[in-house]
Formats: C-alpha cells, structure tokens, sequence
C-alpha cells in the first residue's frame, strides 16, 4: 500500500495545488514541495524496511480489470527504489528551482509537474504491462503543457515533435504489448498483463524479435538512442526548467528502465540476437552526441545534446548484460539525472539573468558570478566523468563490462571521455571565461539557489566517492539479471562470457576461467 | 605513527575546501596561510613519517592503510586505500617539500592578483591530488588522483581567465592528457579483466605469475599504460600541451609544469616497473622515446625566445632524460633524477619568475639582459639551477642523476650505445640552450630596469631550493668518490633486482669515467657556443638565421617542430569543421523531411478542393471507372 501511496500524493498534491493556487499562490509551491519529499520519505522507508535480501522489496497487487487480466500491479526492488528517490528529489528540485521564474499559471504548472512526477514513479513501479502503458502515456500529456505553455520561443514546434515522436513510439510498444498479451494467452490459456506472468513466454523466435523491435521502438525514442534522438534538443531546450530537469533527469530514465525491466528479460533471444547491433548504436549515439553538443551555440541545446552521449553509456550498459555493465548502466542514469539536472536547473538561473541561451552573447561572466561559475564548472566536470563524480563509477563500471564482452566497442566507446572533455569545457569557456563583452553584470546566486546546487554537488560527490549504499541497492536486482540466467540462453548467444579477440588465446584461457569463476563466487 | 599517513593528502584538501568554501570572504593574509600552512602540515607530517620510516621501516618496507571500499560490484572492488613504501616516500616528501616552498614564494607573486584565495584553492586541491595518485594502492585510485591533477593543471593554466588563448591553453592540456588517460583507462579494463583486481602489489604477482616474458597481453597492458604517461609527462607524440601550459602563473609552471605533475608518468611506469620488465619491446619503446623526445625538445629549446617556453622545452627534455632510464631499468636512476630535477627545475621557474614579475611580466629574453648586477640573489640561484640542469661535475645535484643515467643507457641491454649517445648529444644540447637562456637574461647589456626585488617570501624558497640543487646529489655519490648509494638501496625494496629485468649489465669503472668526461667536454662546448654566439659574436647568430636554411630550422623548431600544425590539420579542424557543419543535425534532416512531404501532400491535396462542382463529377466518375476495371481485370 505503501507503494500507492508515493504515487498518488502528488497525484493529489497536483490537483490540491491547482485548487489553491486561486487563494495563495505560496501555499500552492509549499504543497508541491512536500509532496514529493513525502513520496520521497514513504519510498525511503519501504525500502529500508523491505526484504533486503531478496530481489523484491515490497508489492502490492489487487485486480483492476480482471475481465482482461489487468491489476494494479506495483513491486519496488533495488533498481526501482533507486529510481523513485531519484524521481522525488529532481522533482523536490525542480519547484524549489521554479520558484521564481514561473509567475503564469502557478496552479496549473504545479498540477503538471506533480501529474508527471505522479507517472514517473508509476512507470517505476508498475509490474503489470497496461498499468505501465497507462502510466507511460499519463507522463505524455503534463510534459506537452510544461513545454507548450512555460517554454521558450519555438515551444509550440518542439512540444508537437515531442508528442508525436513519443506516441509514434508508444503505440509501438502497445502493439507489442498487446501481441505478447495474445500469444501468451493462447498458449498458456490465461490471457493477462502480469509482468511475471508474462517472462519465459515459449513464442517463435521471429515472433520475439519484432515483438522485442515494438518495445525497443518506443524505449530507444525515449532513451533516447540515436538516430530518433532528434526530439530531445528542441523539447530540452524549449521547455521551461523544471521541464528540462523532469526530461533529462527523469524522462530518459524510463525509456532505460524500460530496456532493462521489460525490453531485454521478456525477449531474452531477441535481444541476445540484436544486442551487437545495438551496442554499436550506443557506441554511435556516445560520440555523435558528443559531436553535436560541441557544435551548439545555444547553451541549453548544448547541455541536451550530452544527454545524448550521456544515455549512450546507459544503452551500452544495458545490452553489454554483465552484472558490471548494469550496475554501471543504473549508475550512469543516476548520475546524469543529478548532473544534467543540475546543468539545467543552472542554465536556468543564468537565462533568468541573462535572458538568453545564446552562447556568443556570454563570455566572462565568472567575474560577476563566481559562484554561479563555479558551480557550473563542477557539473561540467562531473559531465566529463572526472572521478570522484557520481559520473566515473557509472562510466567505468559500463566500460569495464562492456570490455568484457567487446573489446572494441569498449575502446572506441573509451574515445567518448574525450569528447566529453571538449564540449564540457566549452561550455566553461563560452560562458564563464573570456572577456565580458557584453558587459553583464548581476547578482550571484542566491541562498535558495546555492541551496538548491549544494545538494546536487553532496550527492554527486557522495556517490562518486562512496557509491556503496547505491550499489547496494540495486546490486541484488541485478545480480541474477531477472528472469534469464546466461545459461538458458543459446550458447553461442551468450553476452556474459567475455570473448577473446587477437591477443593470445591460448594463454588466457586460465585466468580467463578463474576471473569468471572468481566473479561468480563473489555474487553467491 | 605510519596511521596518520591519510593525513598527507587529507590536509591540503581540507585547505582547498576551507579557501573554496569561504572564497574571498578570508581574506588575503589567512587565504595565504591557509593555503601554505596546510601544505607545510602535510610536509610536516611527511617528514614525520619518513624519519620514523628509515629508523624502523614497517615489514615487507611497505604499509597500506584503507580508508574505505569504494565501489563494489560482481568481484570489482577497488578500495581508497593508500600505500607507503620508499618510492612513494620519496616521492611524497620532494612533492610537499617542494610544494610548500612554491606556496611560499606564491604568497608574494601573486600578491597583486584579485583572484588570491583561488589561486591557493587550486594549488592545494593540485596538491592532495597529486599525494593521492602517488599514495594510491590500487590503479583506480591512482587514477582519480590522476585525473584530479590534470584538473587542478587546467583550471591553473587557465588561471587569468580573461585571455581567450589561457583558456585555449587549458583546454589544449586537459584534452591532449586526456587522450593518454583514455588509453590508461583501456589498459585498467584489460589488467582487471585479465588479472582480476587492480590492487598494485597483488595485480603486479598476477601478473607475474600468469604472463611470461614477452607474452602479447603484458606488452599490450604495458603499451596502453604507456599511453597515459605519455600524454601526463608531455613525450612524443603527447608532448604538444606543455609549451602552452607556460600560459599559467609561473608558480604554477615550477609545481605542476615541472616538478611533480609532469612526472606521473615517470611514476606509473617505475610503479609498474614489473609489468613492464614482462614486456620487453615496451620498455624498449620507453627508451628510444625517452631519447627522441629530448632531442627533440633540447632542439626546441634553442630556437626559443620566450624564457618560460625555453624551461618547457627543457622540463620535456629532462623527462625524456627519465625515460630513458626506465627504459634501460635503472628505476632508480629515473627516481633520482626526477628529485633534482625537482629542486633545480622549480629553482629555474621561480628565478625567472622573479625577473618576469621585475620586469612587468616580461617573457622575452631578448628584451632582458644585463639583470646579474640588479638581482643578485636571482641571478646566482638561477646559475646554479642552472649548472645543475647541465649537470656541472661534482658539484651539482644534477649531475649525479644524469651520470647515473649515462652510464645505465650505456649498459642497457638494447641498443646502449645509441641510447648513450643520444644521452650524450642532449647535454651538449641542454648546456648551449640553457647558457643561452642565462646570457641573453643576466648577462650583455641591460634591456630593461627590474622594478623590484624578491622579498622575503619569494627570497627563503630560492635559496632552499638552491642549496638542494647543490646538495641534493649527495644521497647517492659514485663508489670512485668514496659515496655510498644511499638513494637506491633505500629503494632496494621496491625495485628488487631480478635476473630478467631489463636492468642489463653493470658498466665498467672506466667507461663510467670515460662517459663522465666525454659529458664534461660536451657541456664545456655547449657552453662556450652559447658563450660566442650570444655575447661574443651575437651578429653570427643572427647571420646564420638570414640564411635559408638557417632561418627555415629557426621557425621549424621555434614552431615545436611543426607538431600543433600538424595536429591542428588532422584531428582539430576537422573536427570542428564536422561539428560546424552538423551543428543542424543531419539525422534530424530526415524527419524533417517526412514532415516536409507531408505538408507537401496536404497542400496538393487541398487544390482539389476547387469548389467546381464539373471536378467533383469527373473525379466520381473516374473513380467509378477504376473500381470497375480493377474489379473486373484483377
């Protein structure tokens, strides 16, 4: 129950802080500022008091459609905690950050964003493939007025290409859903939408790959992967903040969690079959990315265009399938959703001093901002994967995974801490250093502001430092990698064992064998 | 007392956290004293630490201290956990030794500079980090510290924010270091995924155990690691950023630009020394790249004007030197010298530091001279950092090191004669480069009046740093002078001789000697064209660069040898270019372009919808017609 719970208080609080808003405008943040610290509190507690050993934290089911075989189906283990936490503090944030910029419309804003936290968390949550879809499409409609109503100049154009490539995408998925729906039901003779229910479903192997391309189709939209990434400067850019922090650090994280949760352990063979391809893709979406946020002269455009380089290593991770690659592929959308996030809440705090996002019109503002620069400079670093960032852990265990299961990939995919280290520091240089041209001068950030970024720096640098309580987490979750364990999968198929390329095969066999034996002793 | 070690770099970080969280609000005298004090606390405790260390060192002459597990996942579990044994004493003491006297000497330069707490924030932050990479048990760890003092090198280079080209220079720096570091970060998946941990002492017995001599994996573990010290201590073909990153305070060029950070890699490779005995083509490689990259920096070094630039050049010389020795396996050797370059380098920088601040942040030797008489203390330290850079028989620091090395290139088992004689070369090249640089600054005809003299603050680590360039050899005196190698048998205990180390043979009394003069003589030479092509007959210098070819090698080595060109045309401009050109997203262009046809569509569809009632007829009637065909044909 406790689950329902963190996803209907900002439900309510949306509709709470809409009603308000009429009568006292601060009463209306103050709701929308406690609500997902509750949720966040409520998440905190089921998980610290849920079975720790085992994958699944805490559930609840009661039958919401019986007729079709639907419930309303929600189970939090390690990943899913992780991720509701993350998704309760950026939106704690995100109002704290909008505090004062968003003046039009406050009850409406607020029931926005507290609607799409709301369905966030959901999607989170959701072990039932309709009330995931349900959730996947309530997310859809609060975003499209966040970008619509609050955003910048071109916002009616990025809004539209948003929804449309999202539902283009989501009816994919449902049509997967549904297609998996049939042929279970046909051969198990129980027609339902329990996730559980649903994995090991016996189905031809052509069947599971374009069931497996339909859920792919919408996940890698909103992962989003390249080359159907195109939505995300415009939406990115265009939204208003607390927009741009929800979508980086929270929306791309379900098209992840979606691979990791539902794409891949449904469609086990399939995904074995396309995995090569799709990591190239990753591989490609990391320096294409990187390419084009180096390119920008809109800063916001800039800072979204990393995600793309960002959710690469996530792709990456997540189809390399060892248990280090996806503690890393977790890691990694942690990370960015603190990063990014913080990027752009502090993107935001300049536009509202600036009043532009073009880059050749700043330059030398460290002189009259330092503290604004030098917060900027941190999560610059922490973009680029410096250690002791929350960043490092997750790149490095991704990479180290993935060497094991390629080796080349993983060494261009390296090339990517490269590119990363260019547009970063671009960033710096555009906007901090250099002369004042334009001559600005204002005030640095304020106590709310500092506050806002000073958490963002603690748990950076907190899980770059000492990731153990995260890793912790969702260690179990993904330790027996859901439903299928290598061996069930076709031999040749195999993503775990590390395949030797060039160098000396004859001799590495030993240690080969006592690494993975040595790896697998530690997971029992 | 070895307990307290996490304070050597816990110290300094506390100061950069003090100084970056009060910013300005401290105050110029406390910014000062806590940036300075907490270095001169971790030298404290260093010292501390070593006394105890030779009076009774730890078992194994090794102690490890973890402070926590850092991450933990599937049987990767690097710990921060640090590591103390002669190597990384010795290095940690010349690092805080060193790093406290350049703070010193910075609370008088920079006196003058608004961004005075900044400056001591970096600087300490540059100095946890480096005792960090040094202290390091495992190579993750070493790794954060790597990266942490390639961060403090760029934000310090691009200190006076203001000039684009600083900021140029930063970037320059941080980038090109960084494609070495991504090679390291290759060579630690391989060494985890191949040897199960990247805990140094335990992954360096993996290795020995597992891989032969020769075998592909250690040589490519080795080629990858290679890499990152290539690009941290700026060799061939890494070596690009070094001249540029002279754009950084001078301070910041004696601590990071040569003292310590430059020689990580020097670090790395002494450090792994066992996996890279295990690859013998690459150790050869560290030699012969050691050797080309200080010819070819000594070579640079002469053609250039700038005072600052010629140190660069010089310090890329110098560390080339160090390579060299660890490609012959006389670690120990490398070590050495890494220390009194250490003292006379620093000296060097900060001497010239203090003609530039005299002279309004002149950098030009040519518009310099005649400075012996106005700054006397400059000028005598700055000779005898610079005798010692020569390496001036007996009495200097740095010719014990560079002998040590001769004669260790000469034994080496590849290749010695060649290597040897490139050593050889470098110190006729390094004794005309360096009297060069102090003819045109102290001696000649004044140029221009020095404004004021070091004080106190910059005065105390010139002198330190002088005696030590003096003394600093003395640790390890030849047996032929009645010495003792104290130095290496304090390292014994790391750099165990093995049988097949590539330490090679021992050389011979007599060609030691042999080597000694023939280096004597050629630093005489050296010295005497410099002595005539810059005071006695300065027309024949500038005669010899109105010829063709004279001037055409001036700018060629003036320019590094053409290496930014070069670079620039294969990796930076079209990278830019490409970024520039898809700055619009050719992807994008694709739905773009279903978006385009399908307005394309809606509006060739809405000109049917004419109004005239005689279309509408015809169109019913064609579509009637096509239906009954199709239905009666299909």
């Amino acid at each position: 129950m406790i689950l329902t719970w963190c996803i209907l208080i900002p439900f309510a609080a949306g509709v709470l802080a809409w009603l308000l808003a009429r009568r006292s405008v601060i009463a209306c943040r103050w709701i929308s500022l406690l609500a997902p610290a509750a949720s966040f509190g409520l998440a905190l507690w089921a998980g610290a008091n849920g079975d720790a050993q085992g994958r699944c934290l805490v559930e609840f089911k009661v039958p919401w459609i019986p007729a079709w075989g639907i419930s309303f189906s929600l189970t939090m283990d390690g990943v899913s905690l992780v991720l509701v936490l993350l998704t309760n503090f950026l939106s704690v944030l995100a109002v704290a950050a909008s505090w004062r910029g968003i003046q039009e419309r406050v009850g409406f804003f607020h029931f926005n964003l507290m609607w799409v936290t709301a369905a966030i968390s959901g999607g989170f949550l959701a072990t039932d493939l309709f009330l995931f879809y349900v959730f996947w499409e309530v997310m859809l409609v609060p975003l499209y007025f966040l970008i619509v109503l609050w955003g910048h100049e071109r916002r009616i154009y990025a809004a539209i290409k948003f929804f449309i490539f999202t539902q283009a995408s989501g009816l994919l998925m449902l049509v997967g859903i549904l297609g998996l729906y049939f042929i279970h039901g046909r051969a198990a003779g129980v027609y339902t939408f329990d996730y559980r229910a649903l994995l090991n479903t016996p189905m031809s192997s052509s069947a599971a790959l374009w069931l497996f391309m339909a859920f792919f189709a919408a996940f890698a939209v909103k992962l989003p992967a390249v080359p159907v990434h195109t939505w995300l400067p415009d939406a990115h850019s265009e939204a208003p903040t607390a927009g741009s922090v929800i979508l980086a650090g929270l929306v791309l994280k379900v098209g992840a969690y979606g691979l990791l949760r539902f794409a891949v352990p449904l469609f086990p063979g399939a995904a074995a079959v396309l995995s090569p391809y799709i990591m190239t893709l990753a591989v490609v979406g990391i320096l294409y990315g990187a390419l084009l946020a180096f390119g920008q002269r809109d800063l916001k455009r800039l800072v979204a265009y990393t995600s793309v380089s960002h959710m690469g290593f996530v792709l990456l991770g997540i189809f390399a399938w060892n248990a280090m690659a996806l503690n890393g592929a977790v890691a990694v959308m942690v990370a960015h959703g603190v990063s990014t996030g913080a990027l752009f809440i502090l993107v935001g705090q300049l536009y509202e001093r600036v009043h532009t996002h073009d880059l050749n019109r700043m330059g030398g503002l460290w002189e009259t901002a330092p503290r604004l620069g030098g917060f900027t400079l941190f999560f610059a670093l922490a973009s680029l994967g410096l250690p002791g960032t929350a960043n490092f852990v997750g790149e490095f265990l991704v990479l180290l995974g993935t060497y094991r299961v390629n080796i080349a990939l993983a060494a261009v995919a390296a090339l990517g801490l490269v590119a990363a280290v260019i547009y970063a520091l671009w960033i710096v240089q555009r906007v901090f250093h250099g002369p004042n041209r334009e001559r600005w001068r204002f005030a640095d950030l304020t106590p709310r502001e500092t506050a806002i970024a000073a958490a963002l720096v603690a748990v950076a640098l907190w899980l770059g430092l000492y990731p153990a309580p995260l890793l912790r987490t969702i260690g179990p979750a993904l330790q027996q990698p859901l439903p299928y364990q290598p061996e069930t999968r076709p031999p040749e198929l195999t993503l775990a064992e590390p395949k030797a390329r060039g160098l000396d095969r004859a001799q590495h066999v030993g240690p080969e064998r006592t690494i993975s034996e040595a790896a697998g002793g530690g997971t029992h | 007392m070895f307990g307290l070690l996490w304070l050597i770099p816990a110290l300094p970080l506390a100061g950069f956290a003090a100084l970056a969280l009060a910013g300005p609000r401290l105050g110029r005298r406390a910014s000062a004293v806590v940036g300075a004090g907490t270095a001169a606390a971790a030298a404290a405790v260093c010292a501390a630490i070593a006394i105890r260390f030779f009076e009774s060192p730890p078992p194994g002459h090794a102690f490890a201290q973890t402070l926590w597990t850092w991450i933990s996942v599937d049987g990767f579990s690097p710990r921060i956990e640090l590591y103390l044994d002669p190597l990384s004493l010795v290095m940690a003491l010349v690092v805080t030794f060193v790093g406290f006297l350049i703070l010193l000497y910075s609370a008088e330069f920079m006196e003058e500079d608004e961004a005075y707490s900044r400056f001591f924030a970096y600087l300490d932050l540059f100095i946890a980090s480096m005792l960090t990479l040094l202290l390091a048990k495992n190579l993750l760890l070493l790794y954060l510290g790597w990266e942490g003092v390639g961060l403090c090198s760029y934000l310090l280079i691009g200190f006076w924010y203001k000039d684009p080209a600083n900021g140029r220079a930063a970037r320059k720096a941080f980038i090109v270091t960084r494609v070495g570091d991504t090679a390291m970060a290759i060579g630690l998946f391989l060494l985890f995924t191949r040897l199960g941990t990247l805990d140094i002492p335990s992954m360096l017995r993996a290795a020995a155990s597992q891989w032969t001599q020769g075998s592909n994996l250690a040589a490519a573990a080795a080629a990858l690691l290679l890499g990152g010290a290539l690009g941290k201590s700026a060799q061939l073909p890494l070596q690009t950023w070094l001249p540029d990153a002279m754009a950084g305070p001078t301070p910041v060029s004696a601590l990071i630009h040569a003292a310590t950070m430059v020689t990580a890699g020097v670090y790395l490779i002494a450090r792994m020394h066992l996996l890279f005995a295990l690859a013998p083509a690459v150790q050869a490689a560290v030699a012969v790249i050691g050797a080309a990259t200080l010819l070819y920096a000594g070579c640079a070094a002469l053609a250039q004007s700038d005072i600052k630039r010629v140190l660069a050049y010089s310090t890329i010389s110098q560390i080339g030197y160090m390579f060299l020795a660890l490609g012959a396996g006389a670690w120990s050797a490398a070590i050495f010298h890494f220390m009194t370059h250490a003292f006379f380098k620093s000296l060097l920088f900060l001497a010239a530091g203090a003609v530039i601040l005299a002279l309004r942040d002149e950098h030009n030797m040519f518009k310099m001279g005649g400075l012996r008489r106005a700054m006397p203390l400059t000028f005598w330290t700055f000779l005898i950092a610079s005798c010692s850079l020569c390496g001036l028989p007996f009495v200097t620091a740095g010719f014990y090191s560079k002998d040590m090395i001769l004669s260790a290139a000469w034994g080496s088992r590849w290749g010695g004669r060649w290597l040897c004689a490139a050593g050889m070369a470098g110190v006729l090249l390094t004794a005309a480069y360096t009297f060069r640089m102090v003819f045109l600054t102290f001696f000649g005809p004044m140029r221009a009046r020095p404004e004021r003299k070091p004080g106190l603050r910059m005065s105390i680590p010139l002198a330190a740093l002088a005696a030590l360039s003096v003394v600093g050899g003395c640790v390890e005196l030849p047996h032929y002078l009645g010495g003792a190698p104290l130095f290496s048998d304090f390292l014994r205990s790391v750099f165990v001789p093995m049988p097949q180390d590539g330490s090679g043979t021992v050389t011979p009394l007599q060609i030691e000697i042999l080597l000694q003069l023939l280096a004597a003589l050629l630093l005489l030479l050296g010295v005497y064209l410099a002595y005539v092509f810059v005071l006695a007959m300065p027309g024949w210098s500038a005669r010899l660069a109105m010829t063709r070819a004279g001037g055409a090698l001036h700018r060629f080595w003036l320019a590094g040898w053409g290496f930014d060109a070069l670079y620039d045309r294969l990796f930076v401009r079209p990278f830019v270019r490409a970024a520039e050109i898809n700055r619009r997203d050719f992807a994008d262009s694709i739905f773009a372009g279903v978006a385009e046809a399908n307005v394309r569509l809606h509006r060739a569809l809405s000109q049917t919808e004419t109004g005239v009632l005689r279309w509408y007829a015809m169109g019913i009637a064609l579509g009637a017609i096509i239906t009954i065909l199709i239905a009666v044909f299909a």
